[in-house]
């Protein structure tokens, strides 16, 4: 779900750099009053232990194909949200810098739709007020304890994903980049990552499990007989609060999906287009046709066209400036080969030289 | 080679190349992520069918490539992960936009072909950029120019103590991985009743050796944050490459420059 670059507009990733860099800020403060320094060592430790493990197949029984670990669900289980988020900001800007997985420009985009939902929605939403209710209670306190990890590790990862993978369309969408319908492009994109949340879920509940059983002070809000973490919210208000957040995930998602897809997309890519090419302060008509310095160009291409009153057929003045275009274009790209060519011939002759 | 291995082997082979000495890696490390980021904003602040403006863009990396004495092809290996999300958002376009763009003879371009196109250089280029900054600065620099910024202590902190422990924490899950592996030959991965306990077991060692770590760094006098001794203050070579290349960014970015350039040669 890391997404690159090249598939959001200036103003979009700026606009998640800046709903990223708030949620951090939050944190870093939230984090401050209690004891930042003192839990560093861990969210790093964790925070690589998260990172290699994402490396890790898990098989899937019954199918040929593995799975992997969901990193948000379970650094918030470990560390915390604000903790959890960090450690999450971190990991994904070590796997934009050194592995190109997510571009630098991408990175607040990529932080909201995979940090911000997995650590603060997943851990406020779910773990929090599931792991603290009375659910499974007849069970007995360790039987118990198991049930509610895999309830809210699965059910975090699920809602977590389809909050991720919406965001993905979404900003791709507003930035104006593919064709595809919104529509479609929901439709594609949600079901997927239904089977991978689910999964994810899976996988993060069995870690999350043994760390329980075998630590059950390491994993946060779980009843290990201290007063303060002592079930506050009762059966009723879990699956009510469970109830609002399946609503308006699910109610959201098709009513945006499939309620007007027509209007909807209509308005996105009119918007999109439009503020694209105000933002820009260009009209395309008008492109590289009026300028100064074509004039100037003008004067001098006279006297050097190679290709005088070369035209294409049926080619009218805009697709005029398109071949000028193309042709620049093609000795740009000539020059940089040569340079690259260039490079390479002074390297071999200075290890040459070397050796 | 598996997941694991390629990724310590990617992170070693970073580390050699940021480690080296060129002019480039001589630039101070603001300087260097500054430009960067206003060089991924320029490229991908193209419209989307102005392929033929966004080619003069390539220059940039090309040229800073040769200056910092790296192989282009180095990075051409990461193109595996930006290009398979790029093309599959991409790859739709030419069926969805079948407006012709222009006519080359008897072939019609059509404006999504252009768009797929100038998508997919966005991408290897801000690749290319971004590849660039890492491999010519060390993450202490960028650490410390990332404070420089006021990003908070505590983030740039856990970036280089996490960065330190990934690569202990690959090797651990490699060796583990490994003899996993070994042990249960002609599987394909983790078998569901070891999927707790496999990760699990690690996570609680480390959990333990982060306590110890956290007392040892205590006991040399850690209060909270790194300081950075070795950043020299921003040199006049450092100011003019950053006004240079915002500069030219700009001139690219407004004047269609490969237009100009061939308006020279066709009629």
């Amino acid at each position: 779900m890391h997404m690159a670059d090249a598939l959001l507009a200036p103003a979009v990733a700026a606009t998640m750099y800046a709903a990223s860099t708030v949620t951090v800020g939050a944190s870093v403060k939230q984090l401050r009053k209690d004891e930042a320094t003192a839990k560093l060592p861990t969210m790093a430790v964790t925070s690589a232990l998260v990172f290699a493990g994402q490396m890790i197949n898990y098989t899937i029984p019954g199918t040929g194909s593995s799975g992997h670990l969901c990193g948000g669900m379970m650094l918030s289980a470990l560390l915390g949200p604000q903790a959890g988020f960090l450690s999450m900001v971190v990991i994904l800007t070590i796997q934009c810098l050194f592995f190109a997985d997510g571009g630098l420009l991408a990175l607040g985009a990529n932080c909201w739709n995979m940090a911000f939902y997995g650590c603060f929605v997943g851990y406020y939403l779910l773990w929090k007020p599931i792991m603290r209710s009375k659910l499974f209670s007849k069970m007995g306190t360790k039987a118990a304890g198991r049930s509610k990890i895999i309830l809210a590790s699965v059910l975090g990862c699920i809602i977590t994903l389809q909050l991720g993978a919406f965001s993905v369309v979404l900003e791709t969408s507003l930035s104006g980049i593919t064709e595809l319908p919104f529509g479609t492009f929901v439709g594609i994109m949600q079901p997927i990552h239904l089977a991978i949340g689910l999964i994810e879920g899976l996988i993060t509940s069995a870690v999350l499990v043994f760390v329980y059983e075998a630590r059950p002070e390491l994993l946060m809000d779980v009843n290990t007989g201290d007063a303060a973490v002592q079930s506050k919210y009762s059966l009723k208000t879990t699956l009510m609060i469970l109830a609002v957040v399946v609503a308006v995930v699910g109610g959201g998602l098709s009513l945006v999906a499939s309620s007007n897809p027509d209007g909807l997309e209509w308005s996105m890519f009119g918007n999109a287009e439009a503020g694209y090419s105000e933002n820009m302060g260009l009209d395309e008509e008008d492109y590289g046709i009026s300028s100064g310095a074509a004039e100037v160009a003008g004067s001098i291409q006279e006297k050097t066209a190679f290709l005088p009153d070369y035209a294409f057929a049926n080619s009218d003045s805009a697709a005029g400036t398109t071949v000028s275009g193309l042709v620049g274009s093609a000795m740009v790209a000539g020059a940089a080969l040569l340079i690259c060519m260039g490079g390479g011939f002074f390297r071999k002759k200075k290890i040459a030289a070397n050796s | 080679m598996d997941k694991l291995s390629q990724a310590q082997s990617e992170l070693r082979e970073m580390d050699a190349l940021a480690a080296s000495d060129s002019p480039v890696h001589r630039l101070h490390p603001l300087c260097k992520l500054l430009v960067t980021v206003c060089y991924i904003v320029t490229v991908v602040s193209f419209p989307k069918y102005d392929f033929t403006g966004l080619v003069v863009m390539v220059l940039y990396p090309i040229l800073l490539f040769q200056a910092a004495d790296i192989p282009v092809s180095t990075c051409f290996y990461k193109l595996r992960v930006v290009l398979p999300l790029v093309c599959a958002v991409g790859l739709v376009n030419p069926f969805l936009d079948p407006t012709p763009w222009m006519q080359l003879g008897n072939l019609t371009v059509t404006g999504g072909v252009v768009s797929m196109v100038t998508l997919m250089m966005k991408g290897i280029f801000s690749l290319m950029a971004s590849f660039l900054l890492i491999a010519t600065t060390p993450m202490d620099s960028l650490c410390a120019a990332l404070r420089k910024l006021h990003v908070p202590s505590i983030l740039t902190t856990l970036l280089l103590l996490t960065y330190r422990y990934i690569g202990v924490m690959l090797e651990q899950v490699s060796v583990m991985t490994e003899a996993y592996k070994l042990r249960a030959p002609g599987q394909k991965g983790i078998h569901i009743s070891a999927w707790g306990s496999f990760l699990g077991q690690l996570l609680l060692r480390s959990m333990d050796r982060a306590q110890e770590l956290y007392d040892s760094m205590l006991l040399r006098g850690f209060q909270g944050e790194f300081f950075y001794a070795d950043v020299p203050p921003c040199k006049a070579s450092g100011i003019v490459y950053t006004l240079v290349c915002v500069l030219a960014f700009a001139v690219a970015r407004l004047v269609p420059v490969t237009s100009l350039l061939g308006n020279l040669f066709v009629g």
